[in-house]
């Protein structure tokens, strides 16, 4: 059988930019994923993106659409409130697990819960990147960060937040689903996921999140290779990969 | 002529910002200006804006932030405690160069404090408040009729200048009712046009809103930008009243419920004495300038406020010593009498009369 040749370029969406991220980050990959997506669904022009505070801090620099800054963990609010606005716009925000899931907890349950129509796309790395390595609420039990030096213990900073299982509760989220970027076929995965998020949202059916467990090799003191195996054989543990909820299930 | 009809401070000011083309209104409950987000969900259900009871006024205006990021006329109210949470958007806002309102009913503080109305957010609203150099336009109402006017003139001002706008209000403005008159509303047809907002890049190059300049130089121009803002507001948007200046010797200074007090106390004009009141209508920016002129003119000053003194600095840093500058207050939910606020007067009158 003869395959077509297919060229790798940049996605049209991502701008020709060297980027601040760390070598072996998964930021990069998540972009990309974000940027072919909305490529191939065409909806660049009434795309309106949401940078998170954290790593991804900067992500307007990459991607070429409309896209406004939040303060840390409000992002959810202001998505809401531009949506809101612009029914017409297909809304993202792009968060990290501080961002989402220590700070930014309420903000991000009352948007599920009010099902508002955007899509999130929720970078776990366990670990604070942007402020230099401390203990994230997604670290593992017994992870050493800069803040939590023998170790997180659950006894005293309680258990990792699973958050695709926690939003997949609530009757207004039609997707919830956990993917990681450790292989070519969990990057599909991953794409597939986000495109499903998207779609979802073109179709009026309401809030949807990817969460996305990506390497940190900088703050989990590794090589990238090693970091894109410990999200399998850690990482993937404690937060299983799957669908949570899916509207069509 | 126009029809009077009976309202609340609340209310009026609500339906003032509808009437304004704000379409957007998020909030969450705190007494005393629960009248807003109440009238608010019904009002906008009939014109087809967006109302969201928030869960946290953290949330109501970051909700403000980015239907003001989408190009819209949007606003939030809260009071005391309440605005204390969204201070953190609004420096963003500022920084960003967002246009949206802030409504704060204020009561008294410090911490949960009361229900009653105060004025003792006035630092909070007009030296900042949340974090770096930046300034709101900080309107102050001190009738119902104002509270109306305000809450459209709000929207203008924060479109004039893409910067978010207060209004300074308290639980008694906002509770009580009043007859008003209702205007026709034309918005002002040089208002520059929103070629910043985020709709979707379509034909054009991607637009971002951001308050985050990391390469060194850059956050400092911004601020730079920012400050020759401030200063063309400050040249421009001066707003005030005065009552009986001309020959007085003593000028009250008050704003808001504080004022209304003033009025009834140069009003009597006990006994033939010369006591004026100038008002401030624009808390930020001040009219210092005027208060330095009536200085010079050889006036004295009491500043009358229902905190502990706070403008009482700006009024002393408007004379910088050329006058003596009284303090009139009262404090946690306790408001000022005409009694209290005559004999006072008094005092400086008799002061004056002792130097001479």
């Amino acid at each position: 059988m003869k395959q077509a040749a297919r060229e790798y370029r940049r996605p049209k969406t991502l701008e020709s930019v060297p980027t601040h991220y760390c070598p072996g980050c998964g930021h990069g990959i998540a972009h990309r994923l974000v940027a072919e997506v909305i490529d191939e669904l065409g909806i660049a022009e009434r795309t309106v993106g949401m940078a998170p505070v954290g790593c991804a801090v900067l992500a307007y620099d990459y991607f070429k659409i409309d896209m406004c800054e939040a303060p840390h963990g409000r992002t959810p609010a202001v998505a809401t409130g531009i949506k809101r606005a612009r029914p017409e716009c297909i809304v993202f925000s792009y968060q990290g697990d501080g961002d989402l899931a220590a700070i930014g907890t309420a903000e991000i349950i009352h948007a599920a819960n009010r099902g508002e129509n955007i899509s999130v796309f929720f970078v776990n790395n366990a670990v604070y990147g942007m402020t230099g390595g401390q203990m994230a609420p997604t670290t593992p039990n017994g992870a050493k960060t800069t803040t939590s030096p023998y170790g997180r213990n659950p006894k005293t900073e309680g258990h990792p937040i699973k958050v695709a299982e926690l939003l997949a509760n609530f009757e207004s989220v039609v997707y919830s689903a956990r993917t990681s970027l450790s292989s070519p076929k969990n990057v599909r995965e991953t794409k597939r996921a986000i495109r499903k998020s998207f779609q979802a949202q073109i179709d009026n059916r309401g809030f949807s999140i990817v969460e996305v467990l990506s390497p940190c090799p900088t703050y989990w003191h590794m090589t990238p290779e090693a970091a894109m195996k410990e999200i399998d054989e850690v990482m993937s543990k404690v937060f299983p990969l799957g669908v949570y909820k899916d509207w069509e299930k | 002529m126009a029809e009077r009809i009976l309202m609340t401070g609340n209310e009026a000011m609500a339906e003032g910002a509808i009437r304004a083309g704000c379409r957007h209104y998020y909030g969450y409950p705190i007494t005393p200006q629960n009248e807003v987000p109440e009238y608010m969900s019904r009002r906008m259900s009939e014109v087809g804006g967006t109302f969201i009871q928030s869960e946290s006024e953290l949330a109501a205006i970051n909700m403000v932030l980015g239907a003001a990021a989408a190009g819209m006329r949007a606003m939030t109210s809260s009071s005391s405690p309440g605005i204390s949470l969204k201070l953190e958007a609004i420096s963003y806002m500022a920084g960003q160069q967002l246009p949206g309102v802030i409504a704060n009913i204020q009561r008294g503080g410090p911490g949960l404090g009361e229900i009653c109305a105060s004025q003792a957010d006035y630092f909070q609203a007009v030296k900042g408040g949340g974090h770096g150099d930046y300034q709101l336009i900080v309107l102050a109402p001190s009738g119902v009729q104002e509270m109306a006017d305000m809450g459209t003139l709000a929207f203008d001002l924060a479109d004039r200048y893409r910067n978010p706008v207060m209004i300074l209000s308290d639980a008694q403005i906002g509770q009580m009712m009043e007859p008003i008159v209702w205007h026709e509303y034309t918005e002002p047809s040089d208002l520059p046009e929103k070629d910043w907002a985020l709709t979707g890049a379509k034909g054009r190059p991607k637009r971002i809103i951001r308050s985050f300049f990391l390469k060194h130089g850059f956050l400092e121009k911004h601020n730079i930008m920012l400050q020759e803002k401030y200063a063309r507001i400050r040249e421009r948007e001066v707003r005030y009243e005065e009552t009986a200046v001309a020959d007085a010797e003593v000028v009250i200074v008050a704003y808001g419920s504080a004022a209304r007090i003033a009025k009834d106390v140069v009003s009597r004009r006990m006994k033939g004495s010369k006591v004026g009141l100038l008002r401030p209508i624009t808390l930020w920016p001040f009219p210092g300038k005027r208060i330095r002129e009536l200085a010079e003119a050889g006036k004295d000053f009491i500043v009358a406020e229902m905190s502990a003194g706070q403008m009482v600095e700006d009024v002393r840093l408007a004379v910088e010593g050329r006058s003596r500058v009284g303090f009139y207050g009262r404090i946690g939910g306790g408001f000022v009498t005409v009694d209290e606020m005559t004999e006072k007067a008094r005092e400086m009158l008799a002061a004056r009369g002792a130097r001479k």
